[in-house]
């Protein structure tokens, strides 16, 4: 045997052996010793073969903004007062814009002052005094917004692992997208409806006080005063379970969010046997709610929870100790979740489900099941073409093939990609064009053998003529399947995948393998005649 | 075995004309599809909606579902049969999922009130909203124009750029066909039927370059017989690798098209008709615009 016969076989031999020893903790799962299996993971099944959840969420940014502006709001009305500046009203305007209205100049400058020195990422914009007043404006840069944009995305996706990490999936996958958008895959879930209830829930825990002195009525026919809205409270009533909603008039601004959140837990009211939701702040939450609490006292504050009010009790006495609880007829369920969002973090702003694709698990079964009948009746069929139209040479061809398959499997293994329906189709398609290198190679060896060359030289030329031709062909399939990778999602890139590990290998087995057994049978057995 | 013999010598080049008239026929009808059905039948990856899977226990049929469903749970909606499964259905509707309450909690209430409880199972649901059915129909056109740019500089860097035009003139031959064969069946036009187009566009090259590749080749052999017959030479030549592996793919696609179930149906049916198509135009269109080329500048000069 020549040397370069043996360095190929074993080559070949390498390969083949990595490829079934990667591939062995797919088909043996838990039967192979811990270090076998940790060196190769099994392949993994894309969302539409194995069930689960795709979910694309928008985060609504600006609403983080003016969020973020509430707060400066609130924080000026203190330094305002505690600076003895007489002022008359502190306002935000739209989603991006603060005023200050005082009612001299002197005042004016003050104001500009302390802006200045406090919240120097805010910039004054000059606009015409109204009504005598003295309108103070100010508003975020761009590069300020756009740093809180992006932080509200952060927020968001770190908020979304941990109500992910409170719901038990194994391999979650989430994932920041351009455009302020959030991409979280859930394999197998159980309760699609559940994780979005969950996910999706901004959480966005607000305390506002209640504007006493607004008509409700006329607020239900949309006359509000400005810098109020009409929210609704909302009631269960215990024994019926009937929901009754109530009209409350607050103001826009929120006094406190939820995220100056340490902890929340359900309690039981022991009066009424009736769960609440027992909250405690961090430290600048406490104190925020302490001096709130101070300022407002014989008032009523609205808790609101994602634009429905729970209660709105009366503010008693100052609350000093950072503690405040949610009540307002919950289920114990509807308890433990709210639970849970709290703790996890509330969203810095609402999402949107822009994209939710969920793929039961009987169907993925039927499609792992529909997806390997039409490889294997694919294949068998080519197998069979090939045997009948070249014969002993068909023989090689096959055998090629079959090594094909082999390796698309193990290296999807190794490269962790994802096997999805259409990536099936890939390997489906690659069968059929596989075979095309061998069939290019035979049909130049024919043509060779024609011209009355001999076996070895047929062989050596049919190869050599057809390398390039397979070569051009399959780059072009490879660039198609390329920016397909770069633009397509999930099941597609799936498809992209398959495709180009499947012309790559094709191009090992077809040309290298098939070269092979032919070397040996010539070169070693001395065969002088081929059957092709 | 041999099904084409060595010394075959088709006048496929004498044909062209009525390849041609055939080719521009087939265009025209899919237009005429086309515009007759208002454009073409997106998906709800492209068009924005819901489409929803569902399995029912007992028989039943499209109309009964929708009158469920139409108006009290949704404006409009297209009821469906799929595939060959007697009792399971694709619902389709505009609306999207955007408030959290779940138009699938809703529809399911609905169902099981109808069929009882339990007895309706949900599959699949695809829910895609506007925008992001905007951003995925202009990333699917930019892969399809970038596959064909990256596609022609290579053919043009490996063979002469009259090469790179006719494999181009080619694929879009048969984008422009199968595209049409989609409004002619109305099948619908999703992310997977894009990736198929793409594939096609791949397939269909690989047997333009095979062709190409052989002209390239015996270019030197007959360099006095004039193009025509080169280019007649040079098909007849790969025929029978032509026809083997067009058939071999085709059965392996016939394969993916019965038996891959009904999800990636369409994806099989854009496969079908792109390998048919590509195989042809390979044969009479990539080659017949070389020779036009040449007779274009031979005029000029």
């Amino acid at each position: 045997m020549t040397n370069s016969i043996k360095l190929r076989g074993v080559l070949v031999l390498f390969c083949l052996l990595v490829a079934l020893a990667s591939l062995a903790p797919t088909v043996m799962k838990d039967r192979l010793p811990m270090w076998w299996q940790s060196l190769f993971d099994p392949i993994h099944l894309g969302l539409d073969l194995q069930g689960g959840m795709h979910l694309v969420l928008g985060v609504e940014v600006e609403e983080a903004v003016a969020s973020r502006l509430d707060s400066i709001v609130e924080e000026t009305e203190t330094l305002l007062n505690e600076r003895d500046i007489i002022f008359k009203a502190v306002d935000r305007f739209d989603a991006e814009r603060l005023k200050v209205t005082v009612y001299d100049a002197e005042a004016g400058k003050e104001v500009d002052a302390l802006m200045r020195e406090y919240f120097p990422s805010l910039e004054p914009m000059t606009i015409a005094a109204a009504s005598g007043y003295i309108e103070k404006n100010y508003r975020f840069g761009d590069k300020e917004i756009a740093q809180i944009e992006d932080f509200a995305v952060r927020q968001a996706l770190e908020t979304m692992r941990n109500r992910v990490d409170q719901f038990g999936v194994s391999e979650p996958v989430i994932q920041r997208q351009s455009d302020n958008r959030i991409l979280i895959q859930l394999p197998g879930v159980k309760d699609p409806q559940r994780a979005i209830d969950l996910l999706g829930k901004t959480a966005q825990l607000q305390f506002k006080m209640v504007v006493e002195d607004a008509d409700v009525e006329a607020a239900k026919a949309g006359v509000l005063k400005p810098g109020t809205s009409l929210l609704y409270e909302r009631n269960v009533d215990a024994r019926t379970g009937q929901v009754t909603e109530r009209p409350i008039v607050v103001s826009d601004r929120a006094s406190l969010t939820g995220d100056l959140l340490a902890d929340a837990q359900v309690r039981i009211d022991t009066r009424y046997n009736e769960p609440y939701v027992a909250i405690d702040f961090n430290a600048a939450g406490a104190q925020r709610f302490d001096q709130i609490t101070a300022a407002n006292v014989g008032k009523r504050m609205a808790i609101v929870l994602d634009g429905t009010v729970y209660s709105a009790p009366v503010i008693r006495e100052r609350i000093s100790g950072g503690s405040a609880q949610i009540s307002g007829s919950f289920s114990e369920q509807e308890a433990t979740d709210l639970a849970i969002v709290l703790r996890a973090g509330s969203l810095p702003a609402p999402v949107n489900i822009l994209e939710n694709r969920t793929v039961g698990p009987s169907l993925g079964h039927d499609s792992i099941e529909q997806g390997i009948n039409s490889v294997l009746i694919g294949a068998v069929l080519v197998v069979v073409m090939m045997l009948v139209y070249y014969r002993g040479a068909g023989v090689v061809a096959n055998i090629a093939l079959i090594l094909n398959m082999v390796f698309i499997m193990a290296l999807l293994g190794m490269f962790k990609a994802t096997l999805t329906l259409p990536g099936i189709a890939g390997i489906v398609l690659t069968v059929g064009m596989a075979i095309d290198a061998n069939v290019l190679i035979f049909e130049r060896i024919r043509e060779e053998l024609r011209n009355g060359k001999s076996a070895r030289i047929a062989i050596d030329s049919g190869y050599a003529k057809a390398f390039i031709t397979i070569v051009d062909a399959n780059v072009t399939t490879l660039i198609a399947a390329l920016v397909l990778f770069q633009f397509g999602t999930g099941p597609v890139k799936g498809f992209a995948v398959t495709l180009s590990v499947g012309i790559l290998a094709s191009m090992f087995t077809a040309i290298f393998v098939s070269r092979l057994i032919f070397d040996f049978f010539l070169d070693v057995r001395g065969v002088r005649k081929i059957s092709i | 075995m041999e099904l084409i013999k060595p010394d075959v010598n088709i006048d496929f080049i004498g044909k062209r004309r009525y390849a041609a008239v055939v080719s521009v026929v087939l265009i025209l009808v899919g237009l005429a599809a086309l515009i007759v059905r208002g454009g073409p039948n997106y998906g709800v990856d492209f068009a924005g909606g819901t489409v929803v899977q569902v399995r029912f226990d007992v028989p039943t049929d499209a109309a009964a579902i929708k009158e469920i469903l139409v108006p009290e749970v949704l404006a409009s909606a297209m009821v469906q049969r799929f595939g060959d499964e007697q009792s399971e259905f694709l619902i389709r509707a505009e609306e999207t999922d955007d408030g959290l309450q779940g138009l699938r909690t809703v529809l399911m209430q609905k169902l099981e009130e109808k069929y009882g409880a339990g007895s309706v199972e949900l599959r699949r649901i695809e829910m895609v909203g506007p925008q992001v059915g905007k951003d995925l129909r202009k990333k699917g056109l930019l892969a399809v124009v970038y596959a064909m740019i990256g596609i022609l500089a290579y053919i043009s860097w490996r063979f002469e750029l009259r090469f790179a035009v006719g494999a181009i003139i080619a694929l879009i031959h048969d984008v422009l066909i199968t595209f049409g064969a989609f409004s002619l069946f109305d099948k619908e036009i999703g992310l997977p039927v894009v990736a198929a187009f793409l594939a096609i566009v791949g397939y269909s090259l690989n047997d333009t370059i095979i062709i190409y590749d052989r002209i390239r080749e015996n270019r030197g052999r007959y360099h006095d017989k004039g193009l025509p017959f080169l280019i007649n030479r040079s098909i007849n030549d790969t025929l029978s690798r032509t026809i083997l592996t067009s058939t071999t793919t085709l059965l392996v696609v016939l394969a993916l098209f019965i038996f891959g179930g009904g999800v990636i149906h369409d994806f099989a049916f854009a496969l079908l008709i792109g390998i048919i198509v590509g195989t042809y135009s390979s044969i009479f269109i990539a080659s017949s615009v070389l020779l036009l080329w040449d007779k274009v500048s031979v005029k000029k000069a």
